[in-house]
């Protein structure tokens, strides 16, 4: 037996190798596949993954990434930065890192130096936390296709309540350690001044209204006012309008080459008019051409690589979170390998408890970038409560277990366990109050 | 030449150091490489945005990762 034991000890590798081929051996080998839920269950995470594909990739997803690299590289960092820096007014601080989030979190890697930054040679404490709340919470890919999965109420309010807990939660740490922030010392502020301005501010907010615009009006859903029937029935003609208007802006401000524009203009119509009925073609011709044309472009080339960037982070782990979601919860309407009621009678309700648990398991959970939005809606399709859904929503980006253990490392034990605590009782009563009283 | 790479150890990080040393090779300069993947360490050299490379002392790139080409232009 010891023999055993220090064999395994000088070899864990090996070793572990071993007890993972015997392990997966044995489920597979157990796997009940004549049950009818397990050969359902496959079937759900299939026809759910290809629902997203057909419904999401390429009239959201696609935009969106799109969208978010634009603001990678031309909002410029240091405005933003210069009111999170050592000599900003505290108030001033809070108010620009709660929403800032989503402007200033790329990859998820830079959050944390951002993140400690902020906290030891910057505005301290509570912008800090304003900002590593944030920045998950609001980011722009992710109340984007927030709002396309889960309807425009939940987008809405996921925005609206990430800002005000990220303002209200840095506000309460600063609070709490306001003796010990009253005692740090300015160091230098360096990767605090602002940096020159390149492009204009109004050609800035003109393309992103632009292309916010595209994504708002492509992704128009029928719904019951008619306006918005009236706006249904138009909105691939407008969408087509603002994308003419965004190539006359390409061109005007940001100079790109006119016969390869005219070129694309041409392939997209083209497109529409000899494959009618599929809008997602023309769509999709559209969003790869202008990202080849910027790539071609020396000085927007960053633009597209910062969006190839995101889709690459993004798209393989997207895709496995929708397939775990359609595996375990199913399609809305549909049952995966755990039963309705099972979540029913977990979350089932807007009561205080349920919302209470999806807090919880939302704070401990690990999402990565969007995986929540597939698994909130597997939840909701299985009956959990709207309150619910929002307190995962809030809880479930911002924390996860391995998440804490790094922010430990940064502001100590207690200030990450009081965050967490803060986290989850404003979400839980967040969802409760939009559970009951929207 | 003394290169510090400052990243937690994600792909770009790894990207910036091999590019960083295919430039130092092709200029043919000596150079020792240190790599920073410390949290608390990143943030008091003052970097706030990953990856980052320091060259004798000098911070040169932060917050992406350059072309063997750009860093070539920048050491030589």
């Amino acid at each position: 037996m010891n023999r055993l034991v220090t064999l395994y000890k000088e070899n864990p590798h090996q070793g572990n190798l071993l007890l993972a081929l015997i392990g997966s051996f044995l489920v597979i080998y157990f796997l009940p596949v004549d049950s009818p839920r397990l050969g359902n269950a496959w079937l759900e995470s299939i026809k759910l993954t290809n629902w997203y594909a057909r419904e999401h990739v390429i009239l959201c997803l696609l935009p969106a990434f799109v969208i978010a690299g634009a603001m990678a590289v031309y909002i410029s960092q240091g405005s933003v930065m210069r009111y999170l820096g050592p000599q900003a007014p505290k108030p001033v601080a809070l108010g620009v890192a709660s929403v800032s989030g989503a402007l200033l979190a790329v990859c998820s890697c830079t959050v944390l130096p951002l993140f400690g930054g902020i906290y030891k040679r910057g505005a301290g404490l509570g912008a800090a936390i304003a900002f590593l709340y944030s920045g998950p919470a609001i980011n722009v890919m992710a109340v984007v296709v927030t709002a396309k999965v889960l309807g425009a109420e939940l987008g809405i309010a996921r925005a609206l309540g990430a800002i005000v807990f990220a303002l209200v939660i840095g506000a309460i740490m600063h609070l709490i350690f306001r003796r010990e922030e009253a005692e740090r010392s300015a160091t230098s502020d360096r990767g605090f001044t602002a940096d020159e301005q390149e492009k204009s501010l109004s050609a800035t907010v003109a393309l992103f209204s632009l292309m916010v615009g595209i994504l708002v009006f492509a992704n128009w859903a029928p719904a019951n006012s008619a306006t918005w029937m009236v706006i249904y029935e138009w909105k691939w003609l407008i969408t087509s309008g603002l994308g003419l208007l965004l190539v006359v802006l390409l061109v005007g401000y940001w100079q790109w080459s006119i016969p390869r524009l005219v070129a694309l203009v041409a392939v997209v119509v083209l497109s529409a008019i000899l494959v009618p009925g599929v809008p997602q073609l023309p769509f999709a011709l559209g969003v790869l051409g202008l990202m080849l044309l910027a790539l071609m472009s020396t000085r927007d080339q960053e633009w597209a690589t910062q969006s190839w960037d995101f889709a690459k982070q993004i798209m393989p782990l997207l895709l496995a979170g929708v397939f775990i979601a359609g595996l375990l919860l199913g399609r809305p309407g549909h049952q995966g390998l755990i039963p309705d009621e099972w979540v029913n009678a977990a979350v089932g309700d807007n009561s205080f408890v349920s919302t209470l648990v999806a807090s919880v398991l939302g704070a401990f959970m690990y999402f990565s970038t969007l995986t929540e939005v597939p698994i909130v809606e597997g939840l909701l399709g299985a009956g959990m409560g709207k309150g619910p859904a929002l307190a995962l929503l809030l809880a479930g980006p911002a924390l996860s277990l391995p998440n804490m253990l790094v922010i430990r490392t940064i502001i100590g034990g207690k200030k990450t366990a009081i965050y967490c605590v803060l986290v989850v009782v404003m979400a839980t009563f967040t969802g409760f109050i939009y559970g009951n009283f929207f | 030449m003394k290169f510090v790479i400052y990243g937690s150890g994600c792909s770009k990080c790894n990207l910036l150091t091999a590019n960083a040393k295919s430039a130092a090779e092709a200029l043919g300069l000596d150079y020792e490489v240190e790599k920073v993947t410390d949290v608390n360490g990143i943030i008091s050299a003052g970097i706030m945005h990953t990856p980052a490379l320091e060259v004798d002392g000098k911070i040169l790139i932060e917050g992406k990762v350059s072309s063997v080409e750009t860093i070539k232009g920048m050491l030589g």
